[in-house]
């Protein structure tokens, strides 16, 4: 490809160009070839589903990198180059205006994979279309903006280590169980999102009550407790490997055996999947997710309930840890334990709907119009289901999401967080 | 040399070289682009992944089946049709015997032939009518799925007016499609008769890897 420009516009241009190609790996080469034009994926999807404009179609998104991919990389692309028969040379225009396409419009949930015929995984595409999106510095300002948060401060959302300490001894206050920070040697490390520490910190009494009870040695680190990686959102490579970066050089230096993954979606893809490729190597420790660990626990023997919640529920599946984490029976088996009338809505597992804020949309205020339109496939689930009185969602943006969504329907659903859940209903005997 | 000597002999010898090279060539070149080693901790087997995703995507999901049921209806309709018209309408048994493999099998009776040709050819007008008229599908098709369709069924069509082998003029016409046809084939979309594999298979093994089969 030319990598020679004229103008400073063309220049931003190329270095996209370069980094869709980079990221045009042989999966990414055969999705690009084998896909018919056939349309199912938007069937498949909450924006285009509730907008029923065709621009929202999954396939539709990658154009600037299946542009790419046909004019540089693509096998018989010369001979085609011959005959004028490769697309135009993509301009900084075009991406700026492809920008909502890219950003605002997909939530990286993957659900479209399930509905082409093809297999292709189009949310994965376009995390790797995104990484020439920022080469090119066409970014939505918030998102930038939290990733510049994340670098800093180490949370997107600017939360530090005295704001953590501060929730941690409210907490350690309300459940009368001691939490020792920064604790080396210890079994587990957790981390949380910043989502978690600032707006539901009960959450982090409800991890302490959970492992006293499962004689569990836990701690938290004041230096690495952030989850979240908005490189994985954003699609910087290098963001998302310095943020990996920082928690495993911390669980390997407290010398845990585990680290925990949290309640939040792309948290758990972020280290569990994607973090050894980002940083080149696998780690000194395992990462489980608290769903997986609470599941061990109570299979176990070792958490046992002693009630049961009798409010009608159902489970919103986080898409990453759901379908694109291959925690399906998890979260399901948890609720049994502890619900007298749990119910599936339609869809539920691997081909639930998104909450419509995944995948950095939540954190792009110029997605919000849209964001909430998508929301309407997921509110339409839950009035599917006569009598629903409760959501449980293992995922703190899921839970903002639905909760901001509902309280535009004004409804009078509530929302909460599945550890939150299981400790309301622990049987504390044991201790 | 005839009109028909033609183009079954030297041009149809020059169509199914680059046919053949050029579906090898690209498919051999997606592979050989290559892709990172996947070094989290697996929880399930890659390979079976990419196994069962190739199958598995033959299947539409039950969610979905309401809103696709066109495409689900034409597209095994006209691919199912088109197979069995490749392989076992009469004279492509003879004609694969005479000039490919040099033994053949039993030939479809013409009952059987009539039957998968009008499946072949509803699903085929069916996905077509589709691409023009619906919207998504208008959004996202190009030339390359327009020219892929209509060779395809030229080459159908021609096929069925030369089934009597009465006039030679016909089987030559059909030839003449059948060696275009299989010349623009690895240049286009028509390659996803092969590259549907490694599409639906790299999505298996990704996350085959992760204990799951989207």
């Amino acid at each position: 490809m030319s990598t020679k420009t004229s103008a400073p516009t063309q220049t931003a241009a190329d270095q996209a160009v370069s980094k869709f190609l980079e990221y045009t790996h042989a999966s990414t080469a055969a999705y690009f070839d084998a896909c018919v034009h056939c349309g199912e994926c938007a069937e498949a999807c909450h924006f285009y589903l509730s907008t029923k404009n065709p621009i929202y179609t999954p396939i539709y998104k990658l154009q600037p990198m299946l542009k790419a991919y046909k004019r540089h990389k693509a096998p018989l692309s010369s001979i085609k180059r011959l005959f004028g028969l490769v697309p135009e040379q993509i301009t900084k225009q075009e991406l700026e205006e492809w920008s909502p396409l890219v950003y605002d419009s997909c939530n990286m949930c993957g659900r479209c994979t399930l509905a082409c015929p093809m297999g292709i995984d189009i949310a994965f595409t376009i995390r790797k279309m995104r990484e020439g999106f920022v080469a090119a510095d066409i970014v939505p300002g918030d998102l930038r903006q939290s990733e510049k948060n994340a670098l800093e401060t180490g949370s997107p959302m600017r939360v530090q280590a005295k704001a953590l300490q501060a929730q941690v001894r409210a907490q350690e206050k309300d459940c009368g169980i001691a939490i020792e920070l920064d604790k080396k040697g210890a079994d587990y490390l957790v981390i949380l999102s910043s989502m978690e520490i600032m707006g539901y910190p009960e959450v982090i009494g409800s991890l302490a009550k959970i492992f006293k009870e499962a004689g569990i040695d836990w701690t938290i680190s004041t230096k690495a407790y952030e989850a979240t990686n908005v490189g994985i959102q954003i699609g910087s490579w290098d963001t998302a490997r310095t943020l990996v970066q920082r928690v495993v050089d911390e669980a390997e230096h407290l010398g845990v055996k585990y680290v925990i993954s949290p309640e939040c979606g792309h948290a758990y893809s972020a280290l569990r999947w994607q973090g050894p490729n980002l940083i080149g190597r696998s780690y000194d420790f395992e990462v489980i997710h608290i769903i997986e660990l609470l599941h061990q626990l109570t299979t176990e023997g070792r958490l046992q309930m002693k009630s049961k919640n009798g409010r009608r529920l159902t489970l919103h599946d986080p898409c990453q840890i759901v379908r694109r984490g291959g925690l399906v029976k998890e979260p399901r088996a948890l609720l049994n334990d502890v619900a007298d009338h749990f119910e599936e809505m339609q869809g539920a597992g691997i081909t639930n709907f998104c909450c419509g804020g995944g995948g950095g949309v939540s954190a792009n205020s110029r997605a919000a119009k849209l964001q909430a339109s998508a929301f309407e496939c997921k509110m339409q689930q839950f009035n599917d289901i006569d009598g629903l009185e409760l959501i449980v969602t293992p995922c703190a943006n899921c839970r903002t999401v639905l909760e901001d969504g509902l309280e535009e329907h004004d409804s009078p659903l509530e929302v909460i967080g599945l550890s939150e859940l299981l400790a309301q209903h622990l049987d504390h005997r044991q201790t | 040399m005839t009109f028909l000597e033609f183009v079954e002999g030297p041009a149809w010898y020059v169509a199914i070289t680059i046919f053949t090279i050029g579906v090898l060539w690209r498919f051999l070149g997606i592979i050989a682009i290559g892709r990172r080693t996947d070094m989290s901790a697996p929880k399930g087997s890659a390979s079976a992944g990419f196994v069962k995703a190739i199958f598995r995507h033959f299947l539409p999901r039950t969610i979905f089946a309401e809103r696709t049921r066109v495409h689900i209806l034409g597209g095994y309709s006209f691919h199912l049709g088109l197979f069995i018209l490749l392989f076992f309408a009469a004279p492509h048994v003879v004609f694969i015997k005479a000039h490919i493999l040099g033994f053949g099998w039993p030939a479809l009776p013409r009952w059987a032939f009539i039957i998968a040709a009008q499946a072949a050819f509803a699903g085929l007008i069916l996905l077509w009518v589709r691409r023009i008229c619906d919207p998504v599908m208008r959004q996202i098709s190009d030339w390359d799925d327009h020219v892929g369709t209509i060779l395809t069924f030229l080459v159908m069509l021609t096929g069925c007016l030369a089934l009597q082998e009465s006039v030679e003029a016909l089987r030559a016409l059909h030839m003449l499609f059948v060696n275009i046809w299989l010349i623009y084939f690895p240049f286009s979309r028509l390659m996803h008769a092969f590259t549907f594999i490694l599409s639906r298979g790299y999505t298996g093994a990704t996350y085959g890897h992760r204990g799951i089969v989207p």
